[in-house]
């Protein structure tokens, strides 16, 4: 017997046959179809710039697939962990495939998510009432960078070590309790086996789940809130007479076909790096990590991989290092504070006068500037430059109270603005 | 209780049933505390770490002036270099307009080293060799007026990751982001050649 199932989201009714119906009286594999992907309706005046969340997905599913295969083969520990990573390079079938898989989704990652991130500064997806999805996709950030800080020490290369070396010492800078709590995170009285082995741990199990937990978490928000638009419009305020949002489009099939367009477009540039040039010049892959791990010598140059290098060049600016520290850990967490230091009344830049935009233009300049600059060494200009973008980057969050208060601000329309495509 | 045996609201003790939830979260949280002990402890460095940051010994006497030798202890490079005459005299004339922390105020290093040579003995500076900065290796310098650090260079230690200076003494230079001196580690001569890292005097010899 057929049955009608009326999904709460109130799409269309859904015809089932048996098993179906079977199915879905035990477990609401329909319903949630259509609460999640037929019945969510999103804008329908999304650019290039919402392409970037479904492939943060897409480069998730990567990392975790290329990651639980590499743990076959992999072996953590102070004499195996580099000798392991040689062995998948050479020898195990496809290990090098899989290996430059991971190693470049690492960076693709971050790509993806530093300009998905830059879509919610332009629009202003992180205002009312999106506040705690904009949250807890800063903790998936904050989990991202732990994850591939721990990945990046593995392969126990050199700059793995140092790399280890510098970061963990960052916690000794914090007052009375900082030496005890190095030596607790080491689990040696240096960077060695024990801290390796814990960092496996953290990089394959603990981080991991983390981080799907708060994808999921991000996912549930924006089930909620609805997304947010280059408008900035909500589109939940202009209802039809069904009930549905007038310039809403049903998730699936609409975006999710166009969803398919931007993943074969990025798997394009993925695989030109994969194959092609996986080191990408030394930033994906830092040429020292090519030697094993060496607590007698320090490379001559020490900086991290290009997604903490503005971080690493704001700590770098400071002369003095517990303040560099601090700011550096403020330069991530300031974003956090971002829908309350933002008080215009308008979302979207389109709408916004010519104080954000300036503001906006110059905090890019200066993410990539310093980006730029935490590659070089910390001397002469470079590190003139970097104190000068260091107090520009913070200009931007600490100003932000008075010019979105004062910028003059354009009217915003009724409906999203779109155009058909003839 | 009502005739029927449903409960009503009149019925529930609320005050009581509040004490009774307050008082399960309440040992149940202290339980959690107890619990997350041995896991966090777990992370502390083991038996064995322990056993192998046992006192190392140096023989100086091979040492030539102006000569540095590294030895590790505790998983960290110990730099051990016996000082010129004229070095241990320039440190005398560096001070506070150069250093940031001539005196070793707030830098760490034994009671017998918080002095402006940072050592027992004029000639032998014992210093760990990671830059109190991050943790890099700082590269001898000794030279005065070597070529990369200008001509007005005492001579002393630079670090390649972030350019902090060090003197002879291991005491940092204004304008190097490091901000305290090099640390002094815990040590002893036990006879006239031989120096042991990680005792404060020579009849701790064989303490682990």
């Amino acid at each position: 017997m057929a049955t009608v199932v009326h999904p709460p989201g109130g799409a269309p009714a859904v015809k089932t046959g048996r098993l179906r119906a079977w199915i879905n009286k035990r477990l609401p594999v329909e319903e949630f179809i259509a609460n999640q992907l037929t019945g969510y309706y999103a804008p329908k005046n999304f650019n290039i710039w919402y392409f970037f969340g479904s492939l943060a997905l897409l480069v998730l599913v990567i990392q975790l697939l290329t990651g639980i295969f590499l743990t076959m083969f992999y072996k953590p520990g102070e004499a195996t962990a580099f000798d392991s990573v040689e062995f998948i390079m050479r020898e195990v079938e496809w290990g090098w495939l899989i290996r430059y898989m991971h190693s470049t989704g690492a960076s693709f990652f971050f790509i993806v998510v530093y300009l998905h991130m830059f879509r919610a500064l332009l629009y202003g997806s992180y205002k009312a009432p999106r506040e705690l999805l904009w949250i807890i996709g800063m903790l998936v950030y904050l989990a991202l960078m732990a994850e591939a800080f721990f990945g990046y020490v593995l392969p126990w290369g050199n700059m793995s070590f140092w790399g280890a070396q510098v970061i963990v010492n960052l916690f000794g800078t914090i007052p009375v309790i900082g030496p005890g709590l190095v030596e607790w995170i080491r689990g040696d009285y240096g960077i060695a086996d024990a801290t390796l082995n814990r960092f496996f741990a953290l990089h394959v199990v603990a981080v991991p789940l983390a981080l799907l937990l708060l994808v999921m978490l991000h996912l549930v928000a924006l089930r909620r809130t609805g997304s947010n638009n280059p408008d900035g419009i909500e589109i939940k305020e202009k209802l039809g007479p069904d009930g549905k949002p007038l310039d809403g489009i049903p998730f699936h099939p609409y975006y999710t076909v166009k969803d398919v367009v931007g993943v074969g477009v990025f798997l394009v540039f993925y695989a030109i790096v994969v194959f092609f040039v996986p080191e990408f010049g030394g930033l994906f892959l830092e040429t020292p990590n090519f030697e094993p791990a060496n607590p007698m010598s320090t490379p001559e140059h020490i900086a991290p991989v290009w997604y903490f290098t503005p971080y690493y060049a704001i700590l770098r600016a400071v002369p003095d290092q517990r303040l560099g520290a601090l700011l550096m850990l403020l330069s991530v967490l300031a974003f956090l504070f971002l829908p309350w230091l933002d008080r215009s009344k308008v979302k979207s830049v389109r709408y916004r006068g010519w104080m954000f935009r300036t503001a906006l233009t110059v905090f890019a300049i200066s993410f990539v500037a310093l980006g730029y600059l935490g590659l070089q060494p910390a001397e002469g200009v470079y590190v003139v430059l970097a104190r000068i973008f260091t107090v520009l980057y913070f200009a931007f969050f600490l100003l932000m109270p008075i010019y979105t208060r004062l910028d003059p601000v354009k009217p915003v329309p009724e409906r999203v603005t779109y155009h058909a495509h003839a | 209780m009502a005739d029927n045996g449903v409960t009503t609201e009149e019925d529930v003790d609320s005050s009581r049933r509040k004490f009774l939830l307050t008082a399960t979260v309440g040992v149940g949280a202290v339980g959690a505390v107890f619990a997350a002990v041995p896991f966090i402890a777990s992370w502390k460095p083991s038996e064995r770490a322990r056993a192998l940051g046992a006192p190392a010994k140096v023989d100086v006497s091979k040492l030539e002036p102006g000569q540095m030798t590294q030895v590790t202890w505790r998983k960290q490079q110990i730099f051990v270099v016996r000082r010129t005459p004229e070095m241990v005299a320039k440190l005398q004339q560096l001070g506070d307009a150069v250093l940031k922390d001539p005196e070793s105020k707030s830098s760490e290093q034994p009671e017998y080293a918080k002095n402006e040579i940072r050592s027992r003995t004029p000639e032998i500076l014992v210093v760990v060799g990671n830059c109190t900065h991050l943790g890099c290796l700082p590269k001898p310098r000794f030279e005065a007026g070597a070529g990369e650090l200008g001509a007005d260079w005492p001579g002393g230690f630079f670090c390649p990751c972030h350019g902090s200076k060090f003197d002879m003494a291991g005491r940092v230079f204004e304008g190097s982001p490091a901000s305290v001196n090099l640390r002094v580690p815990p040590y002893a001569f036990t006879d006239e050649r031989t120096l042991v890292i990680g005792i404060d005097d020579a009849s701790q010899e064989g303490v682990a």
